[in-house]
């Protein structure tokens, strides 16, 4: 055993770690990520049913309805908007006006199937996704709460 | 006044750790001693004044002076002591605050424990903990002071977030803390020990406790959190891969391969320059959570309500540190001698391979956390990378690492023999085969899901062997019966904390497979007497009724849980509203056995009599639980053993 040969080991070692991690990465990569759309771009773009999406925008007023352990909602932005069923109980700080995430698949209907509707700990606050999307819709109007 | 006299004080506690971080770094390049000697009593002395700044803040607290604006904003006259207490450290400004003081409880005790530590490196440890200082001080006085006054002062508060009035939660930040903060003194030591050119056993011997303290604090912490999200977010997951949980799951992972090439290079006196590296990225990525969670420049359940000049001064931090740190790093790593030499097959060896694994294990999790961030701003989308990223590549990586996590201890320093140590390990092997096929059949074949039955196989597999390794050690089989109890009382405490936690890791893995794969889940909208079974636990709901808290009211539902006809458990979750600041919480109900969590959450009512309901039956989550004790635990063990003794590294070998 020279310390060549056992820098040699190491580097193999190293290189396949690196070579198995980078494979593994690249092919979750191309499945595993969730892209983000606002409901405009929603109607902009052909997004394929059934590929699990984010969508994001504030919960229409007066759009909340629930029929037993489903709740139908309406997210918008600005433009354009689009129906949301999601079975289950929603995060605490889930209310209409506020802005929401939803993960799940759009339906053959255009409508949205939530499988996960995205609580967060802050009033104050509003997802990133979200507020980007709608300074670009041209929706925001309201400064983000006081500074904590 | 009082308020006033904190503020004062940190502005000297950042005047002390300026001469701190630089009297003694001069002295020690110039081997004067008098210099290097001022160490001790400046980090005593900013430990003092930092304490006084806690001890003020924590004094507006707990009067609930509101004339201060940290304390107005999260605090309310109504609130229990805990919370008030625990309040200092739920937001910005007091977890900052908290985080400093740590650091300078760590400087000091380095300062009173090392007394037998070389001068030269002791008064170079100590400066770069005073730099760490200095940053983290003009951090706080130039953009988060918690001191700040409100006039005219309000009369009452606004509450602190509800989520936040917990006692699991009161705890969890300190903890974590003390985890991250902790790694600062492998960092502080491994930046003195590049500085002096210099890496041997007794550096090792010096820095191993400090990293086990902060890896069971850490451990704890992570834990703690994850329980709390278990029982208080209501979804009947523990872990989400949320950018915040990474983060204190990063330093984590790199905190246990520091650990373990540490004490290959206290052993072996190898491996040296790959554990100074390790030092930097474990506090480098305390760091980087630390940035994480405060800048929110990431979406995550913890964003708080951020400023970006608080995210700029931390992101400074960062590059200027870890930028430093490497630079310094590639500039005097080749000088560092290279130790013993081994086989591949070797305990090193196998200590290394585990090693790679996590330090690349640690690297997918950052790629995951950060690629949002990347795709933003190569404008790739929106993209939000989810457990399933997480699952699909850093799992996998894991599982060789398990494997050889039964193997490794097996083998001898130096040159080992798989051969052999898979021989006395066919047993486990035998039965690890054994108890996949048993899963396997057990869920029905493939109507479970697939890896099921490898995750409980991976976990028989190192629970037993762990166990073998241990039986070996004390010749259990091998030597006399009578002698068995003396041979077991003279087991070293590390080989006991080693056996501990790996044997822990072991029932982790058992409870996080079974729960992950097994979870039986039911929502719907329950009427008063109505009943609904899951996992054949049948729920009645017998009662939903208005309670009154100190500072909130609450919907309590009642459940009376049965179980093949006979009565089970009686449950009380409880949907609260709390008044200020006027917000809703969950709090499940939990009744835990050995076999799983029967977990129930009350909704809202549905206007017809009924209330949205979400049941479940968590397999094996006690499990885990108890799985990450015994981790704790171990590692409590193996901090105690007479060889690891803070403040004891010069002291010969305890009889083993």
């Amino acid at each position: 055993m020279t310390r060549k040969r056992q820098r040699l080991y190491f580097l193999l070692l190293g290189m396949s770690a690196l070579g198995i991690a980078v494979t593994l990465v690249l092919m979750a990569l191309k499945q595993d990520v969730i892209y983000f759309y606002s409901p405009s771009q929603l109607t902009e773009f052909k997004v394929p049913a059934n590929k699990r999406i984010r969508i994001g925008g504030l919960v229409e007023v007066g759009s909340v309805a629930k029929e037993g352990a489903i709740t139908r909602f309406r997210v918008v932005d600005k433009q354009s908007g689009i129906d949301v069923a999601f079975t289950g109980l929603l995060p605490d700080l889930f209310r209409e006006g506020q802005g929401v995430v939803a993960e799940g698949k759009l339906g053959a209907d255009g409508g949205f199937a939530a499988a996960e509707v995205l609580a967060k700990h802050d009033e104050n606050y509003k997802p990133k996704e979200v507020a980007d999307a709608l300074k670009k819709s041209g929706e925001w109007q309201r400064e983000e709460g006081p500074a904590r | 006044m009082i308020a006033e006299l904190g503020h004062f004080a940190l502005i000297l506690a950042l005047a002390v750790a300026l001469v701190q971080a630089t009297l003694p770094m001069v002295g020690a390049a110039r081997n004067q001693r008098q210099w290097m000697a001022v160490a001790g009593p400046a980090s005593a002395a900013q430990f003092l004044f930092i304490a006084v700044a806690f001890a003020a803040l924590t004094h507006a607290y707990v009067t609930s002076d509101f004339s201060v604006l940290n304390v107005a904003q999260n605090s309310h006259t109504d609130k229990p002591m805990l919370y008030k207490v625990a309040g200092v450290w739920g937001n910005h400004e007091g977890s900052l605050l908290l985080w400093i003081t740590i650091l300078a409880l760590f400087g000091l005790a380095v300062s009173v424990l090392g007394r037998n530590l070389p001068p030269g490196l002791k008064a170079r440890a100590l400066g770069v903990q005073a730099m760490i200082s200095v940053g983290f001080l003009l951090f706080i006085l130039l953009t988060s002071n918690p001191f700040a006054r409100l006039d005219p002062a309000p009369f009452n508060g606004s509450g602190l977030n509800p989520l936040l009035q917990d006692p699991g939660l009161a705890f969890h930040p300190p903890l974590l803390y003390l985890g991250y903060v902790g790694f600062s003194m492998a960092y502080s030591f491994a930046i003195a020990a590049l500085i002096e050119g210099r890496v041997d056993p007794a550096w090792a011997r010096w820095v191993r406790p400090w990293t086990l303290a902060a890896w069971i604090f850490l451990s704890a912490g992570i834990v703690l959190g994850s329980w709390w999200a278990y029982y208080e977010l209501g979804w009947g997951g523990w872990w989400y891969w949320d950018p915040v949980e990474n983060a204190s799951f990063m330093p984590w992972l790199a905190g246990t391969a520091l650990l373990h090439s540490a004490a290959v290079v206290e052993k072996r006196d190898a491996l040296k320059s790959w554990t100074i590296l390790l030092a930097i990225v474990a506090f480098g990525f305390s760091l980087l959570g630390t940035f994480l969670v405060r800048s929110g420049v990431l979406t995550s359940v913890h964003a708080f309500a951020t400023d970006p000049a608080r995210g700029a001064f931390i992101l400074l931090l960062l590059v200027v540190s870890i930028g430093g740190s490497f630079s310094l790093y590639a500039a005097r790593a080749p000088w560092l001698k290279m130790g013993g030499m081994f086989a591949p097959v070797s305990r090193e060896g196998a200590l290394l391979f585990n090693n790679v694994l996590m330090a690349t294990g640690a690297g997918t999790v950052l790629l995951g956390t950060l690629y949002p961030l990347f795709a933003d701003a190569l404008s790739l989308g929106k993209v939000s990378v989810g457990p399933p990223f997480f699952n699909s590549v850093f799992l996998p990586l894991m599982v060789p690492m398990v494997v050889a996590m039964g193997i490794g201890p097996m083998l001898a320093w130096k040159r080992g023999d798989l051969a052999g140590a898979l021989l006395r390990l066919k047993l486990s092997m035998l039965l690890a085969l054994a108890a996949a096929a048993a899963t396997w059949m057990l869920q029905g074949g493939s109507a479970g899901p697939w890896w099921a039955a490898g995750g409980m196989g991976l976990a028989v597999w190192l629970a037993l062997g762990t166990l073998a390794e241990w039986a070996e050690r004390v010749r259990l089989f091998r030597a006399p019966l009578a002698g068995l109890p003396h041979r077991i009382a003279v087991l070293p405490r590390s080989a006991w904390g080693m056996t501990l936690t790996h044997f822990g890791l072991a029932v982790f893995i058992a409870g996080m497979t079974a729960s992950s794969a097994w979870k039986s889940e039911s929502v719907q909208t329950q009427k008063i007497g109505e009943t609904v079974t899951v996992a054949g636990y049948a729920f009645t709901l017998t009662d939903a009724h208005e309670v009154a808290g100190p500072n909130y009211s609450a919907l309590e539902g009642t459940f009376t849980v049965a179980k093949d006809g006979r009565p089970f458990a009686v449950m009380r979750p409880e949907k609260r509203a709390y008044r200020q600041p006027p917000r809703p919480t969950t709090e499940a109900a939990i009744h835990g056995t050995v076999l799983g969590d029967v977990y129930a959450v009350i909704g809202d009512a549905d206007g017809k009599g009924g209330y949205v309901t979400r049941l479940y039956f968590n397999p094996l989550v006690p499990w885990m639980w108890a799985g990450a004790a015994m981790m704790v635990l171990g590692g409590l063990v193996s901090l105690s053993d007479r060889r690891h003794r803070i403040g004891a590294p010069q002291r010969a070998r305890a009889k083993a």
